[in-house]
């Protein structure tokens, strides 16, 4: 556990709080069958899901930790000491003011139900491994926008969930895909009808509040022919001396046409291992672009990915992460080209500050007898101190020669000018220095909504105020 | 329900791999799993050296695909179970492949080795050896310069996956080049190493040692050939160039095994301060060659352009792994591999840009360039940087593509066949690595094999 240094405390203070609860369900420390059982039985799930999440237990057993590659860090997750299921009922509230009274603190303290009123289509609230609240607003459902919980997902609409559920990402994927595939608990599940055009983003706000606990949601997202949807998720943990996990599997099905957009602002307290997978699936002329912003964490494993399975789909990734003191932000992303005149974007912008470490690992992969496959990917990092870290691990698999594709990657520091100029104008280094950083990443600020881009200013403000001096 | 996939591969797993064929794994002694005989001939030390070597060879495991410095790689391609040491060959035979070396018009001095063994040494001017110069085989200095040669021989250890090679060649190693320069002596004109495979199933085991000392300058050209083009062989060489401070040293090297060689080649090169060294890989034969190149960069101002040109035809497979390792501040590295494939071949490319936290001021650069030419040919490209210091200018880049339509639509337009004209498109894209060097002098002969390549395609 590496110990918390003062100029990062600031950022993480409005997720650093929490309130004692009582769980009414909790499956204790440890994984085994018997925790499986003990959350199928709460959750009241059928017999196929039991099974399922036995067979995913065993993967996960037989699966070694990935640290011939991976960081090292990975094998400070003692699996026994974490709690794996603990809820106060499964039932999400549709009325805020049934939510039990210490989740809404929380919630009003993080400025939930405040957004939701201001500019959110739905709003779903996860408190440790069950949402709390969960709304949408009667316009978006009448037009037959499903948004409720997984659980809810298979119970009332099977026929749509099962086709969907655990095929873009396999249980066998990764080791942390198989232990949330054994123990997922919460989430989304969002069915957007044909033609339909959802206007405003839908939002899950995840929130760890319990010690020694792991959050294990799992979203899956489908916008059928022509649909097109944004969502956003917001995650915030109270920092614990101990280490907490948070596993997630997230899946988009974007069929012809339709486009997703999915906004993820993770700023989990430094005791988080944030390792999640999260891969889309792009039908014909069907879009599905990430938006990636890791600030918190101790460690994140994060690459979205997008395999264009129809003719003319499209991928996007745009990344940022920022790495401080003590961190390691291992992102990137996979773009999996399976049929013709598919493209793809990656752009991604690290900054590391003080001891941080930012990783940027790719995958790229156009397999034989396509044509017009273009990807395009871009790394920019930016190093403030002189213990910072940066690394770039991209694979490129390319069969076939009517495909193109660039990958370019730089590494560079603020520049001196820029900050002598700044502050030959009055402006204090530390001013200078976050103009600086605001500047390297404003491009992709940009993309993200408002409300998230000036959040977005005001987290990087703060991280560099205590980096320089 | 569970099982029934509607979305056929589409399972992306973050460790993902190409299916392979097993590992060969041989349990029982067979080919370059004997241990070779004891080399009584030569000092203790090195007797010592070739002991221990093949103790740890016995002790690592053999590549697996899951690790990292073998991702992408055939394993399959690489059994060395099959070969045996290559045989002395009859003096009729080494004089036939002497009549073949043919290298650049003017050179400084010649050696030529046939299966490891020195069968032609044309020797330098008696200036040069007069000032110091050693250009000899390396039996001669293991004792002759001991202390050089117990403080550079193998120094270096293996750090880009081939370990495990790098102790094969030291049980192995019978015979190979040994070059010294002194302090502030200029070679001018090139040296030139040949190295001939012959036999079937031979295995062969090629080392260049080459130190230059502070202020010196020297030009090394190895060539790399097979006295019978379709026979099977296996080729693990090691070089090693030590630049001395302020040296300046080009080597450059003509892999032209035949085309059912499969080889590794371990290349190791220590820069020291206000050192530039330059290096050249021509990459053209063998059914699998796999090049480690790692360049060290150990004082300020020492700098390293690295240059490679592939042409992947058939079924070939090229595995290149490059490390720019900056120890120091103010160094300077600027790799470009250019690879064309066409048919099924294959070409790996997995370079790293490492500078260490006290680099300060490191400026690094790293290009590779996929020409694509055939629907069946795969590249793979992995790009990597470790940045650990802060003053830093890095940049990489990875880019593959195809002929550009529109050149070769004008070169059709004036009467030139659509297969030559892509020919000669590849052809100039990798003219553009020789060029990079700036001597056409040195050049020369590998302009010549580059275009009996595309002659043969």
């Amino acid at each position: 556990m590496s110990a918390p240094k003062a100029n990062i405390d600031i950022d993480r203070s409005i997720g650093d709080f929490h309130y004692k609860m009582d769980y009414e369900f909790d499956a204790g420390t440890g994984l085994t069958e018997k925790t499986i059982d003990y959350i199928v039985d709460v959750k009241g799930e059928p017999d196929w899901v039991r099974e399922f999440r036995k067979q995913a237990l065993r993967v996960f057993h037989k699966k070694p930790m990935p640290t011939h590659w991976a960081s090292p860090d990975l094998n400070n997750i003692v699996f026994e000491n974490i709690r794996y299921y603990l809820s106060s009922g499964t039932t999400p509230k549709r009325n805020w003011e049934d939510v039990p009274e210490e989740m809404k603190k929380t919630f009003e303290r993080l400025g939930i139900p405040e957004q939701e009123r201001r500019f959110l289509a739905g709003v779903e609230a996860q408190f440790d491994s069950e949402a709390a609240y969960s709304n949408i607003k009667k316009a978006v459902g009448d037009q037959g926008v499903i948004f409720v919980g997984p659980l809810e997902g298979l119970r009332d609409h099977p026929e749509i969930f099962k086709k969907w559920f655990g095929k873009v990402i396999p249980t066998s994927d990764n080791k942390f895909s198989a232990l949330n595939s054994a123990v997922f608990s919460g989430g989304s599940f969002i069915y957007v009808p044909p033609g339909v055009k959802v206007k405003h983003p839908l939002q899950a706000y995840f929130r760890i509040n319990a010690e020694n606990f792991g959050q294990f949601e799992r979203t899956l997202i489908i916008a059928d022919e022509g649909a097109e949807v944004m969502y956003m998720e917001g995650c915030t943990a109270p920092k614990f001396e101990t280490a907490t996990l948070h596993s997630a599997v997230v899946e988009l099905v974007a069929l012809k046409g339709a486009k997703i957009q999915y906004i993820t602002v993770q700023n989990w307290s430094n005791n988080v291992f944030n390792l999640v997978t999260k891969r889309g699936l792009a039908m014909e002329d069907a879009e599905i672009k990430w938006i990636d912003c890791n600030i918190g964490s101790r460690l994140t494993m994060k690459y979205p990915g997008v395999v264009m399975k129809g003719r003319g789909a499209r991928g996007e990734v745009i990344s940022i992460a920022l790495a401080g003191e003590g961190q390691h932000q291992d992102t990137g992303a996979k773009m999996v080209h399976m049929a013709d005149d598919t493209t793809s974007n990656v752009v991604s912008k690290s900054i590391s500050v003080g001891t941080g470490r930012a990783t940027y690992r790719g995958l790229v992969h156009v397999p034989k007898h396509l044509k017009g496959c273009k990807n395009n990917t871009e790394c920019d990092a930016l190093l403030i101190n002189p213990n910072s870290r940066t690394d770039t691990y991209p694979a490129i698999t390319v069969r076939g020669e009517k495909n193109s594709l660039q990958h370019e990657a730089s590494v560079s520091q603020v520049s001196a000018e820029q900050i002598f100029y700044m502050q030959s104008r009055g402006l204090s280094k530390g001013q200078a220095m976050s103009l600086s950083v605001n500047g390297f990443v404003n491009d992709l600020v940009r993309q993200f909504p408002m409300e998230y881009s000036v959040e977005l200013k005001r987290l990087i403000d703060l991280q560099m105020e205590g980096s320089v001096g | 329900m569970i099982t029934e996939t509607t979305i056929e591969g589409t399972a992306v797993v973050i460790d993902d791999e190409e299916p392979q064929p097993p590992t060969p794994v041989s349990t029982e002694k067979t080919g370059l799993f004997i241990r070779p005989p004891i080399q009584t001939d030569q000092p203790a030390w090195f007797q010592e050296r070739q002991f221990r070597a093949w103790e740890t060879f016995e002790s690592i495991p053999l590549p697996h695909r899951k690790d990292q410095a073998w991702r992408f790689t055939t394993l399959g391609k690489l059994d060395i179970s099959k070969y045996t040491p290559a045989e002395t060959l009859a003096i009729v035979e080494a004089e036939a492949l002497v009549a073949r070396s043919e290298g650049n018009p003017q050179v400084a001095g010649t050696m030529i080795f046939a299966n490891d063994k020195v069968v032609h040494r044309q020797l330098l001017n008696a200036e040069l050896e007069a000032k110091g110069v050693v250009f000899a085989p390396l039996e001669h200095d293991l004792s002759a310069h001991a202390d050089i040669m117990q403080r550079y021989f193998m120094a270096n250890p293996a750090t880009l996956g081939s370990r495990k090679f790098a102790e094969l060649h030291q049980a192995h190693i019978r015979s190979g080049c040994f070059i010294y320069v002194p302090k502030n002596v200029k070679v001018d004109l090139p040296l030139e190493v040949f190295h001939w495979i012959s036999g079937d199933g031979a295995a062969i085991f090629p080392h260049t040692l080459l130190i230059a000392e502070e202020g010196s300058s020297v030009t090394l050209v190895d060539y790399l050939e097979s006295a019978d083009r379709r026979q099977p062989g296996f080729t693990c060489g090691v070089s090693d160039l030590h630049v001395g401070r302020g040296a300046k040293v080009t080597y450059l090297a003509a892999q032209n095994w035949g085309e059912e060689v499969a080889s590794i080649k371990i290349n190791t090169t220590a820069v020291e301060r206000d050192g530039h060294v330059t290096s050249l890989h021509l990459n053209l034969g063998g059914r699998y060659s796999r090049l480690e190149s790692l360049n060290r960069l150990d004082g300020p101002g020492a700098r390293s352009d690295m240059l490679s040109a592939t042409v992947a035809t058939g079924t070939q497979e090229f595995d290149q792994r490059t490390l720019q390792d900056h120890l120091a501040p103010h160094t300077f590295s600027d790799l470009l591999y250019k690879n064309s494939l066409s048919d099924k071949s294959k070409t790996i490319f997995s370079g790293l840009i490492r500078v260490a936290p006290p680099a300060q001021f490191t400026d690094a650069y790293q290009k590779v360039r996929n020409l694509m030419l055939s629907d069946d040919a795969e590249a793979d490209s992995m790009p990597g940087l470790e940045i650990l210091a802060d003053e830093v200018r890095c940049t990489h880049g990875a880019t593959s593509g195809h002929v550009d339509d529109a050149e070769l639509f004008y070169l059709e337009s004036r009467g030139i066949p659509r297969l030559k004209a892509q020919q000669l498109i590849t052809q100039g894209f990798l003219t553009e690595i020789l060029e990079r060097l700036g001597n056409e002098h040195v050049t020369h002969k590998l302009a010549t094999l580059l275009a009996d390549k595309f002659a043969r395609m």
